[in-house]
């Protein structure tokens, strides 16, 4: 296949609609006798509803209804109908289900008015009285109640831990360079700039059209059939633009369920919308402490490596992640225990948030690994490239492909390493002490069975679709660039389509494995559209009947035979001889098990920070960050370096200033706002530079795709805090790292 | 235990007020008269989204911490989510529905060509506030412009390439 656009640098495709105010999220569909519902959430943690006063609210003129437990209609009975494909273990949270209150944020009434200042008002004066229980929150105080997660279907994506290999402990007494300690970081808030919203169009009795915010249509037509007894048929989601998510929309959100249930009951259209406070009443990232004890022998090379993790979970589910397995994939070692435990908390679920786990894994590695390279005299880089491995210890497989020696000397040499004296406190610019870091980032590469389908007409246009997902990482774009070189077509005749459960089945967008997956789909529906043509063109041309699609080259939009004696036919012309002008072709795109299974799969990067600390105030500014990426194939260096800088200032945000902080003694998140939960500005960000290190990996995929969503995350804050080691010769292991931390 | 109710509200045991009555007012938005009937808690953000369909106008806090809802309002930007659309009668909005002349206004292009967005919801609000940012004529350096457009928060990170598309628009102004 010619690749003439597949790897360059393309806008993004979707970027007209979205500068100029086009492109519609979902709150914006202002359909006919909209209603609108506001929610109420319950401000205990732990106990039950005794009662709710409703009175003054039903006062309020133009509020038409207001739900709560106690009047809301009924919906399926069984938990497993509330399980959506990012479901853990457990017992799905289920909206005003029942009296009992099991976090603090839980919607608990709903008013639906004929404004939403009106339903916003009248929610205002509804009050609530509580018998309320003692409540659990706070992850470091209930580490007694860790205990082994449950297992379950998520299990498959999410492994635990590998057996431990030899005896880590005792190897760790004797290494004679041990390091490690305590790391602790607490819960982080997706906060997607566009907050959850459904609107639900009441098409018909029993028939929904829902513009959901969602990294899955499918997933939240499923939900809602499965919940509402309603036909997958007559529940159509549509998620088009979707402001952000970050694997906030992996789930389906509560502003989902109520609208629905309101929807159906009341049979009008109904919009709700989260404000920001309630952006904080769901999934996030959990509060963990994880342990690590390394030890190596006199040479640097590890001999013990030991990573333990508790985290937090709610009542009801069992949310993992994949946090202590890391550690022995990137470096060899022949005594190896890992342990990751849950404690269970009056705290709503935690979910998926970029990189979830590997961001919170491998701060501890990458820092543990750096006080290793410290105590052993070592340069950071040099320590790692003595501890390298082509295979995947925890499997014993080999990696696909792995170009982090590379990425190590890209990164190095823009980076100016060779420079940095070794000796932290060393390096100054007036009173403020300058730090070099670096650290290591992994991701797997996962790829999961997507659908999508071609459809060419007879004005030379291709349209392609699927019911996957674009939050802003390209999908459109670089799809339309896979299906143009597939089909030798120029990329103006070629669109993209997404975000519709009535299109071509696609799981729910995340993990970084939505551009291999899908883009497989793509590729196996151009390929089964170019059999079609080929069979048209021996249907309509005699020539054709011998002709193979090995013989022929799909180039400018023609069907053009090796063998010259025989004359191309465009795909025009063989749109324009088909019923209904078009020729299309639906398919599978299904992950090479066979060729996958013998290798481990995975990105890799090398980050190196520069951090500028006051060493008066502690104030710590990120001055530079080098970013190499090696990622397989990198479908748009412009999209994908973009995805890359994105991660990286989630990396600095990670580093230095995210937290939702909670008053134990309530149970509830104090900073529930933008200007409270801080995440860095235009003027916090400064020199950031991506390098995409070549990497040919035809074993992932045909494409060689390995993803990028996550990678740009991992070993950024790690390499940040190696800085400010570096800089001050202080080892803060919690995140964020504060002022005080450094005063 | 009886909790606290969620609004403290001193006037717990009336009844709440009747409402304001609806006001019919005129707004001028990109360069039309337009007649909308709201009460006079309506935001000037949800006249616009809401009575008006200018939904490019996007709201991702309704407090002014983030700046998605920044629109002109004389030229000048304003977050639309922290003012009334009553006492913006008489006044010129400009909305990214109405920022370019004919075709693209050059921000939306530089915007473009730098990929200077993700997920595009904070986007109008960064380019509207952009284009206010340089005509208040305070940015001179690439540090005056990460400063002044610090009130515009974008969560997927595209900072650095919305100064980039910034500086490129200021530097072909400047040249003209």
């Amino acid at each position: 296949m010619q690749q003439k656009y597949i790897g360059k640098a393309i806008s993004r495709v979707d970027g007209p609609a979205k500068v100029t105010g086009t492109a519609k999220y979902a709150a914006e569909y202002n359909v006919p006798d909209l209603h609108y519902g506001y929610v109420v959430n319950s401000t205990i943690a732990n106990g039950e509803i005794e009662k709710i006063n409703l009175t003054k609210a039903a006062m309020v003129d133009g509020v038409v209804k207001i739900y709560t437990h106690e009047n809301r209609p009924s919906t399926a009975w069984l938990s497993l109908n509330y399980a959506d494909m990012d479901a853990p273990p457990g017992k799905p949270f289920v909206p005003m289900h029942n009296n009992k209150v099991v976090y603090n944020g839980q919607p608990i009434a709903m008013v639906v008015a004929k404004s939403f200042e009106v339903a916003r008002y009248a929610a205002s004066l509804i009050t609530v009285e509580y018998k309320a229980d003692k409540s659990d929150t706070d992850l470091v105080a209930n580490l007694q109640n860790a205990r082994d997660p449950k297992k379950g279907l998520a299990s498959f994506l999410k492994p635990p831990p590998p057996k431990p290999k030899g005896n880590a402990a005792k190897a760790y007494e004797a290494a004679p360079l041990k390091a490690g300690g305590s790391f602790y970081h607490g819960v982080e808030h997706h906060n997607p700039m566009e907050p959850f919203a459904t609107t639900v169009v009441y098409e018909d009795k029993d028939k929904l059209k829902i513009y959901d915010k969602t990294q899955g249509s499918v997933n939240t037509q499923m939900y809602v059939a499965n919940v509402f007894g309603l036909k997958f048929k007559d529940v159509r989601v549509l998620s088009p633009f979707v402001g952000g998510a970050f694997g906030s929309g992996l789930r389906p959100q509560y502003q989902l369920f109520l609208s629905v249930m309101a929807a159906l009951d009341m049979q009008c259209n109904v919009r709700l919308t989260l404000n920001r406070h309630q952006m904080f009443t769901f999934g996030h990232r959990p509060a963990t402490l994880q342990n690590t004890f390394y030890g190596a022998d006199a040479d640097g090379k590890l001999q013990s490596i030991q990573h333990e993790s508790v985290a937090e979970t709610s009542t009801y589910e069992d949310y993992t992640e994949i946090v202590v397995n890391w550690a022995n994939m990137i470096y060899p070692s022949p005594n190896v225990n890992l342990q990751y435990k849950l404690a269970p908390l009056n705290m709503a679920s935690p979910m998926d948030m970029r990189a979830p786990g590997g961001a919170t894994g491998m701060h501890p590695v990458e820092i543990t690994i750096d006080e290793l390279a410290h105590q052993a005299g070592m340069d950071p880089v040099e320590f790692r490239l003595l501890n390298y491995t082509d295979e995947d210890e925890t499997t014993g497989k080999p990696y696909s492909s792995k170009e982090l020696k590379e990425c190590f000397k890209q990164a190095a040499e823009k980076f100016g390493w060779a420079k940095r004296n070794p000796q932290p406190r060393s390096m100054r610019r007036g009173h403020k002490l300058v730090g070099w870091g670096m650290a290591t980032g992994i991701w797997e590469a996962m790829q999961v069975p997507t659908r999508a389908e071609a459809i060419l007409t007879a004005d030379g246009k291709l349209t392609v679709r699927s019911a996957t997902a674009d939050f802003g990482t390209g999908t459109y774009t670089v799809m339309a660039q896979i299906a143009a070189d597939a089909m030798g077509m120029s990329l103006d005749n070629v669109t993209f389509e997404l975000g519709d459960s009535d299109m071509p089945f696609a799981p729910i967008s995340g993990g970084s494995f939505t551009a291999a997956s899908c883009g497989t789909a793509v590729q196996a529906a151009c390929l089964g559209l170019k059999k079609k043509l080929l069979k048209k063109a021996q249907s309509t041309n005699a020539e054709y009947k011998s002709v193979n699609l090995d013989d022929i080259a799909f180039v400018d939009g023609q069907l053009q035979p090796t063998n010259s004696a025989v004359k191309p036919i465009a795909y025009t012309d063989l749109a324009a001889a088909s019923k209904n002008k078009q020729i299309a072709s639906k398919n599978m795109g299904w992950p090479q098990m066979m060729k996958q299974r013998k290798y481990t799969r995975a990105a890799h990067s090398a980050i190196f920070a520069e951090v500028e600390v006051d060493e008066d105030f502690g104030v710590v500014k990120v001055t530079r960050l080098v970013s190499a990426i090696a990622a397989g194939k990198i479908l748009n260096p412009k999209t994908a370096r973009s995805q890359i800088l994105g991660g990286m200032v989630w990396g600095i945000s990670k580093a230095l200033r995210e937290e939702s902080v909670m008053d134990h003694r309530i149970g509830r998140f104090m900073n529930t706002n933008l200007g409270e939960y801080h995440t860095p500005v235009n003027a916090d960000i400064h020199q950031l530079d991506v390098i995409f290190v070549e990497e040919d990996d035809q074993i992932v995929n045909d494409l060689g795709i390995k993803g990028i969503g996550e990678i740009g995350l991992v070993g950024v804050p790690p390499a940040i805090a190696n800085a400010i080691f570096h800089a001050t010769g202080k080892r803060v292991r919690n995140l964020p790292i504060k002022l005080n931390d450094l005063m | 235990m009886k909790s606290e109710p969620q609004v403290i509200n001193n006037e717990h045991d009336k009844l709440p007020a009747a409402l304001a009555p609806e006001l019919d007012i005129v707004l001028r938005v990109n360069g039309h008269d337009r007649t909308i009937t709201v009460r006079p808690w309506v935001t000037l953000l949800d006249a616009l989204r809401g009575r008006l369909d200018l939904t490019g106008t996007k709201k991702g806090c309704d407090h002014g911490q983030c700046g998605a809802c920044t629109v002109l309002v004389n030229g000048k930007r304003i977050n639309s989510c922290l003012t009334l659309a009553v006492m913006q009668t008489g006044n010129d909005i400009t909305t990214i529905e109405g920022i370019a002349q004919d075709g693209m206004h050059p921000m939306q292009q530089a915007f473009i060509d730098h990929d200077a967005f993700q997920c595009g919801y904070c986007t109008p609000g960064q380019i509207c506030s952009a284009i206010g940012m340089l005509n208040e004529g305070h940015a001179h350096t690439r540090g005056d412009v990460q400063e002044l457009m610090s009130g515009n928060l974008c969560r997927c990170g595209a900072y650095t390439n919305i100064v980039d598309a910034i500086m490129e628009v200021k530097e072909a102004q400047g040249n003209e």
